[in-house]
């Protein structure tokens, strides 16, 4: 039996599994919300802002690890999505959104709310669909969803104009699809992942380390069983937290701009380097000339071929599946004669513990003001580590990173490659939406948290009762940081003069706000936040801390990893 | 070093800016273009002449590669290949011009294709060099207009790009 373009969608998405669907109705999806209004078999969820949609989607598959679906319509809802979809790229998020377009007749005329969103999207998709004919439709959205989930994932655009969801054709969803130009590859090469196996036994100063495809190829565990099997030092990147449990003594905090002291040095003087799911980005490696300086061998896994060999040159280059490559590494490790040298382990743990013994994050327990690391650091305990926690952008970002220990992937939901403010609020409800009952914390600053604010009414509508920590210290601080450091204290535009009391805001939206002053009211405001009583109330705290702190270590732009700054 | 790269990829609405936006997003440069259909009308065959060091080639085939539409891609100048280009120049024709241009073309093996009273229009073909010697060769102030499609290539011997 024939059925309408907009059934299909509906039908598509429930063959799929589809839980939740974060969207906004307009024009051209009308016929989308028709049949959404018709059936329960997945929710729908109300944004305030297209952008709020993608962001929720995306928190809720970053938490998950299912693909994220969005549903927004065509020009306006379409181009208020472009934020959501590029932060999802950069961070290979699996997601299919669906936009609305004008109809097939009118394309190209200018029509009312009309935008080319194929070729809008297009350098921030994995890849993108225009639907002209409503026979291609079941097959383009089963395509949509095996793209976006498999090989690196990524975002894939479903534009469908308004006549193709009111046309009919038989509905048939396809079990599977094979595409002869998309054949991602997942197996490692056995020879090469020998090879890296006899690089690792020969190793003096080994260094491993993990970025965000540990956590995308659900690899926790078996990065966990390596990193113990060999005893060696790992560290992370941003979006690799939670990969390797924090608490653990062979973990040595996040790499980078903001990474430890430990990690950063035993990184540049390792002489065997394994990078596992990570791409070598600025942010983490610093100056390149600098980081070439000290001679070492890389052996690098991605499951993207262009990926490796894009910013440094590796030794052993393995492309695949983080996962099914590590499992394979352990497998050879425990079958080999060789075992790594103890001696030469030993005296790099020496060296590494010396490291760690400068203390690179400490900070002013003293102070008069709040310390925003210290209100984390409470954080981390009251929930005991067991919160998903979202954060916006900034330095807010980076004491969280530093100070929340996740010992359990995916429950740090940050925007790393995009650095997105605004990411925090509707990426922690798109969590929340997994577990009604998690607790989910999202930290914020106070320029972060008003470029989504509108979402707290999604909030309320839905009763997410998230746990906002807004660390207010009345600048957009890592600007103030960077112009400190290295534009002669000139705060050009870092200071909001005028900010909302959010007290009264979090209040006039049905909330709990709260602002906390002193230090010594830190712990207490958190408990209470925390509460059982608090437990189906969505609480704001508005901390005011201390409005020049910095975050140390710190290693400037252009600079190597051993050049940091530190407190 | 100059780069002849082919492409298969899907006849698909869109599959062309896919490629030229990676080029630009990225940085690489494109020396010249060409698209068409192939003998199988799903598939369009590109050829994509390009200039980079080793590292930036071996990340534009990747690139290339990493695109869902895109089905094969090869470096011709990796091995033996034959490269083609066409040309179709308008020049002048008037008094000693008229027999001037047609020599010219002798000499090139160019065909002239269109006739006026002042002016011919040559095909020529061959490879990048050959066509740009023409051009050298010519009295510049006789040149009216010069089309090129871009160089094309394909392996030799059983060097096959294919499905």
């Amino acid at each position: 039996m024939e059925i309408t373009g907009a059934e299909i969608v509906v039908r598509c998405l429930q063959e799929e599994g589809v839980e939740v669907v974060f969207g906004y109705p307009g024009g051209a999806v009308l016929n989308i919300y028709d049949e959404i209004y018709k059936q329960d078999k997945f929710q729908h969820v109300l944004v305030r802002h297209e952008q709020g949609a993608v962001h929720a989607a995306d928190g809720y598959a970053r938490a998950s690890g299912r693909v994220g679906v969005a549903l927004v319509t065509s020009g306006p809802g379409a181009t208020n999505a472009v934020t959501g979809i590029a932060t999802a790229y950069m961070d290979s998020i699996p997601m299919v959104v669906i936009t609305g377009q004008v109809p097939t007749a009118a394309i190209g005329l200018d029509a009312f709310q009309e935008v080319d969103t194929v070729g809008i999207t297009r350098p921030c998709v994995k890849h993108n669909f225009l639907v002209s004919d409503v026979k291609d439709l079941a097959t383009t959205i089963k395509k949509a969803f095996y793209i976006a989930a498999s090989g690196r994932p990524g975002p894939v655009v479903v534009d469908i104009p308004k006549d193709v969801t009111i046309n009919k054709a038989d509905f048939d969803y396809p079990a599977q699809v094979s595409m002869r130009s998309y054949n991602p590859v997942t197996k490692g090469h056995t020879g090469q992942i020998k090879r890296a196996v006899q690089m690792i036994l020969g190793a003096k100063r080994p260094m491993i380390y993990t970025g965000g495809g540990v956590i995308l190829s659900n690899a926790a565990e078996a990065l966990t069983g390596l990193v113990k099997l060999l005893g060696f030092p790992c560290t992370s990147t941003l979006m690799g937290l939670g990969g390797y449990p924090a608490n653990d003594s062979q973990f040595l905090g996040m790499l980078g701009m903001h990474g430890t002291f430990e990690a950063n040095m035993a990184v540049q003087h390792s002489d065997v380097l394994i990078a596992i799911g990570a791409r070598f980005d600025d942010r983490v490696i610093g100056n390149p000339e600098h980081f070439f300086q000290e001679d070492r061998k890389i052996i690098h896994i991605d499951i993207d071929p262009a990926s490796i060999a894009k910013r440094v040159k590796v030794d052993v280059p393995i492309v695949g599946n983080v996962h099914d490559v590590l499992e394979e590494m352990v497998k050879l490790i425990q079958a080999s004669h060789e075992k790594p040298d103890a001696n030469a382990l030993k005296t790099w743990w020496t060296q590494i513990e010396l490291w760690r013994s400068r203390d690179c994050l400490k900070y002013d327990r003293d102070a008069e003001f709040i310390k925003p690391q210290f209100v984390l650091e409470k954080l981390y305990e009251i929930t005991d580590g067991n919160a998903y926690v979202s954060s916006d952008v900034g330095q807010h970002q980076m004491w969280a990173a530093q100070f929340y220990k996740f010992d359990k992937p995916r429950r740090w939901i940050n925007s790393g490659g995009l650095g997105t403010m605004g990411f925090g609020l509707p990426a922690a409800m798109g969590a929340q939406f997994i577990d009604r009952d998690a607790t989910v914390a999202c930290v914020t600053g106070e320029g972060s948290i008003q470029m989504n604010i509108q979402e707290l009414a999604t909030c309320k509508q839905y009763n997410l009762p998230l746990k906002i920590i807004l660390l207010n210290n009345g600048y957009l601080g890592m600007v103030r940081q960077w112009q400190e450091f290295f534009y002669g204290n000139r705060y050009s535009e870092s200071t909001m003069e005028f900010l909302p009391d959010f007290v009264k805001l979090a209040e006039s939206y049905g909330h709990v706000g709260m602002r906390i002053d002193k230090p010594g009211d830190v712990e207490a405001a958190l408990k209470q936040a925390f509460s059982p009583e608090m437990k189906d109330r969505l609480v704001f705290m508005d901390f005011r801390t201390d409005p020049t702190e910095n975050v140390y270590p710190m290693v400037p732009s252009g600079k190597g990893l051993s050049e940091m700054l530190l407190v | 070093m100059r780069h002849i790269i082919s492409i298969l990829m899907e006849n698909e609405s869109g599959a062309l800016s896919r490629v030229a936006g990676l080029f630009s997003a990225r940085g690489y440069n494109i020396e010249s273009l060409n698209v068409a259909p192939t003998e199988d009308e799903t598939l369009s065959r590109m050829t994509i002449v390009t200039r980079g060091s080793e590292e930036v080639i071996e990340q534009i085939i990747k690139q290339l590669n990493k695109l869902v539409d895109v089905v094969k891609v090869v470096d011709l100048s990796e091995g033996r290949h034959i490269e083609r280009e066409m040309m179709l120049v308008k020049v002048k024709a008037e008094g000693s011009w008229r027999e001037e241009m047609k020599r010219m073309a002798d000499i090139f093996r160019g065909r002239i294709i269109d006739v006026s009273d002042s002016t011919y229009t040559i095909e020529l073909t061959g490879n990048v060099s050959k066509l740009d010697a023409f051009l050298e060769a010519l009295d510049k102030t006789a040149i009216l207009e010069t089309v090129r499609t871009g160089a094309s290539g394909i392996g030799r011997d059983d060097r096959i790009l294919r499905v």
